[in-house]
């Protein structure tokens, strides 16, 4: 075993060295360390934070594929090309042309937001000591799934510099945070770039270069891409079936759109415990309850079709899950063990809360018809509280048994 | 009559290397080092100084806070070396031997016919003091505050621990004169608990409230048990004795003599036969381990005590004063390809990610020392609670313990946990955080702060 022997005494080499933890970073990958137990129990179970990383990464594997496809699909399917696919397995759909579009555009945003954010990782790892955390692996992954296809680069570079350090390294890295770093740098690029975050021109590959081109004077079609989320809220019907939606052969963020295959992970997250199945199915429960609120409200009359909510609020209930970033969220955001609730009872109120909110943004904001990032990171900053009060009920419990002993 | 405590919350760890149910008197060892770190809190002052003769049971040393707790010589010998640390701090204590054993007679004690004091004197006379100890923090008993309670487990459920039913058989009399002077103690009960499904010596005893355990680890551990049945409120104290000792107590309090013999079981997937051994407390552990299947310089770790909970001695090292179990394991310092990502069939998981542990429930593993990952701060939740049975929530205490806020720990239940009820969190934990010596610090602190 020359590789293992070289890099042992290569480690040996950097051991208290500045270098040390970015060298380490490497080597664990490639060998799970030759670490022995010092203190207490002398065996430990064979999971470590990487096999759990690893396990939410490969959850979103499928999605990425799919959203490498969709964007393809998308593009040609904007311009007129191709016909709409018709059914999940459709070649119009998983063809190369679709794939190489795909790849073209997706694919640098992969490299950039891992580059940028393990960079800078590696960074605070030197700079303050303390071993290159594998929070990031999920982070990076899950960043450029949640964004739309034409970000610039150097758009999504700068987010993820600025979530990375100010979302997470600033409360001491992975399992410190308050708040969910791949959301912290979503709601930055919303914030700071809010035209390239919403409207109907930037779910599709090439529409905003088609909107330059028009304003230039050339004259070819306009793209539209509007997410089923958008015409809803403008109260237009929207031009897709239950099926599309559910396959995701919609336009999104990149890989947002397949709640077929987010329902896979989720099955795979909670069959394996990495995810809490208590967030999740609390999170759908909470925008269920919110959707059958609306769907109530206008089935007793009171909105008014010319309402501006109307679209969105007469959306069958349980199509919330369905459209838009929610299903992506419930299952790879909310389940975030560090920014969520860590107590069970408190992972049910958290969940219910992100679902209902979540719903109850979409509706009532037309100007930004996406709430469950807004939701979530709400609920991150609750979350804290609502454990706060499940800790004190055990805490109560614990003083009234000494009260009924000392009465 | 008994009460039934079922467990649901916990993990049984299925080892190789489980002790045959034989017994075989172990070679005498020539030496004998008692350590004062054995006695968690204990400041030594010598009452013998090097060079002296001592006689089985006779004081070597007491506490330095409370003179009137002994530690005693487990055989007669000469004492041929005090080992010291840095600032002349004692860490042990050598003995050799003599050839022919000689004991320091304290006399046949009637436990029916004394008051609590008088039998609270003899014990700590005796040395018997040491087998004592109190929740809260896990340390010898404060002889001076009389328990609420005292809480006798004879029931293991700790990987490869010794079967207490098994080495404790025909031991009834000792027991019973245990029992019986541990109760003028108290004004409460003495609760003892046996495995369901037990017949254990124990199981007839009068002066008792017998109480039967089932289900996975730690339902054996005595803190479980305490948690289920009357847990220790703040301002309160429960002793609790191990089953083993008990029989040593009992033969002191019935001919006089304090004998340190033991049943121990060896075990562990590094034993080629593992089985049971008659030894005597601080005696070396190599008159053991050689003889029957380690091998010699072999990269192995032997720990006095069971995986979760032992300590890790030297192949020159002596069995601790309270294990009955010495287990010797691979040590796992080798590195691993991809050991991070690839499938795993033949560790134990506490998930499924590509880990098949969960296949194969009643499979026999071969664990070594590796920690399986570096440390990292806390991150997942929830696992914890999966095999931590006691009404309190582990993660919040830990951490509570790790930014030393007091008021914070006695809320969450301090005064109820010590070290080895998180063993199995420990165990699990993907962080790989040292929880039981986390808790051994906050309960140190607590110690300091509060008394």
């Amino acid at each position: 075993m020359g590789l293992k022997s070289n890099l042992h005494s290569l480690k040996e080499k950097y051991r208290g060295t500045k270098m040390a933890p970015a060298f380490n970073a490497l080597h664990t990958f490639l060998y799970a360390p030759n670490e022995t137990t010092h203190s207490g129990s002398h065996i430990r179970v064979v999971d470590d934070l990487k096999r759990t990383m690893n396990t939410v990464i490969m959850a979103l594997v499928p999605c990425l594929i799919f959203g490498m496809f969709n964007a393809g699909y998308q593009h040609h399917l904007a311009l007129g090309e191709i016909g709409r696919a018709d059914g999940f397995f459709s070649a119009i759909f998983w063809s190369w042309d679709n794939l190489v579009i795909g790849l073209w555009k997706v694919l640098p945003l992969v490299i950039v937001s891992y580059g940028v954010g393990l960079a800078i990782e590696f960074l605070f790892a030197v700079i303050k000591g303390h071993e290159v955390e594998e929070g990031y692996l999920v982070t990076g992954m899950l960043v450029p799934l949640i964004v739309p296809i034409d970000t610039p680069l150097w758009m999504l570079g700068v987010a993820v510099a600025f979530g990375v350090v100010i979302g997470k390294e600033v409360f001491g890295g992975t399992g410190m945070n308050i708040l969910n770093p791949a959301l912290t740098i979503r709601a930055f690029l919303f914030f700071a770039y809010p035209t390239w975050m919403s409207g109907d021109k930037v779910w599709v590959h090439g529409a905003v270069a088609r909107d330059k081109a028009i304003a230039a004077g050339q004259n070819v079609d306009a793209i539209s891409g509007e997410t089923v989320l958008g015409s809803l809220a403008q109260n237009h019907e929207p031009s897709y079936s239950v099926a599309e939606m559910f396959f995701g052969m919609i336009p999104g963020s990149v890989g947002e759109t397949s709640t077929m295959l987010i329902l896979l992970g989720a099955l795979f997250l909670i069959f394996t415990k990495i995810g809490s199945w208590r967030i999740i199915v609390s999170t759908v429960a909470g925008a269920l309850t919110m959707g059958l609120i609306f769907n109530f409200v206008v089935a007793q009359g009171w909105i008014s079709e010319s309402s501006k909510f109307f679209g969105l609020m007469n959306t069958t209930w349980w199509h919330h899950l369905l459209i838009g970033g929610f299903a992506f969220g419930a299952v790879y955001m909310a389940t975030d063990p560090v920014t969520g609730s860590q107590t069970n009872i408190g992972k049910w109120y958290y969940g219910f809360f992100i679902g209902f909110i979540s719903i109850l943004i979409r509706v009532f904001n037309p100007a930004y018809p996406e709430g469950v990032m807004l939701a979530i990171l709400l609920m991150n900053v609750f979350a804290p509280t609502i454990d706060h009060y499940v800790v004190q009920g055990n805490v109560k419990k614990r003083m009234k048994r000494l009260k009924v002993k000392t009465a | 009559m008994s009460n039934d405590i079922k467990i649901k919350k916990g993990l049984d760890i299925k080892l190789k290397g489980e002790a045959e149910k034989t017994t075989e008197k172990a070679v005498l060892s020539n030496f004998y080092t008692l350590r004062p770190e054995d006695f968690h809190g204990v400041i030594p002052k010598l009452i013998l100084k090097e060079g002296a003769k001592v006689q089985a049971g006779e004081p070597i040393f007491y506490d330095k806070s409370n003179e009137a707790v002994k530690f005693v010589s487990p055989v007669s010998g000469e004492i041929i070396e005090i080992q010291r640390a840095e600032k002349r701090r004692i860490v042990g204590i050598k003995i050799q031997a003599d050839k022919e054993q000689s004991y320091q007679d304290y006399g046949q004690f009637n436990v029916d016919a004394v008051d609590a004091e008088t039998v609270k004197a003899h014990l700590l006379a005796t040395g018997c003091w040491a087998f004592i100890k109190q929740r809260p923090y896990d340390i010898i008993a404060k002889p001076d505050r009389a328990p609420k309670a005292i809480f006798i487990s004879a029931y293991a459920s700790a990987p490869l621990a010794a079967d207490l039913d098994y080495v404790l058989q025909g031991k009834e009399a000792e027991l019973q004169a245990a029992v019986t002077a541990l109760s003028k103690l108290t004004e409460g009960k003495v609760h003892v608990s046996i495995g369901s499904k037990s017949n254990s010596p124990l199981a007839g005893l009068s002066n008792i409230t017998l109480h039967k355990v089932s289900g996975p680890h730690p339902s054996g551990n005595v803190g479980t048990q305490i948690n289920k049945i009357d847990p220790v409120n703040k301002g309160e104290v429960v002793w609790t004795v191990a089953a083993q000792d008990l029989v040593i107590i009992g033969e002191l309090l019935l001919t006089g003599k304090f004998n340190a013999e033991r049943i121990v079981a060896l075990v562990g997937s590094s034993v080629k036969k593992p089985r049971y051994f008659v030894t005597k407390i601080a005696s070396e552990v190599s008159t053991m381990v050689y003889d029957n299947g380690v091998e010699q310089n072999s990269n192995d770790r032997i720990i006095s005590g069971n995986v979760l909970t032992g300590k890790h001695v030297k192949p020159d090292g002596y069995l601790d004063y309270y294990s009955n179990t010495i287990t010797v394991i691979p040590e796992g310092d080798d590195y691993e390809f991809f050991g991070w990502n690839k499938p795993v069939f033949d560790k134990i998981s506490s998930s499924r990610a590509l880990t098949f542990s969960w296949l194969t429930p009643n499979k026999k593993y071969d664990l070594d020392t590796n920690t399986n990952g570096e440390h990292r701060n806390f991150v997942l939740t929830g696992n914890y609670e999966e095999v931590f049975p006691f009404d309190i929530y582990p993660m919040q205490i830990l951490k509570a313990c790790l930014y030393q806020d007091l008021d914070e720990m006695e809320a969450l239940g301090m005064y109820e946990v010590a070290p080895e009820d998180f063993a199995l969190t420990e165990f699990v934990c993907v962080s790989k955080q040292p929880h039981q010596q986390i808790i051994r610090k906050g309960l140190d602190v607590m110690i300091k702060e509060i008394g």
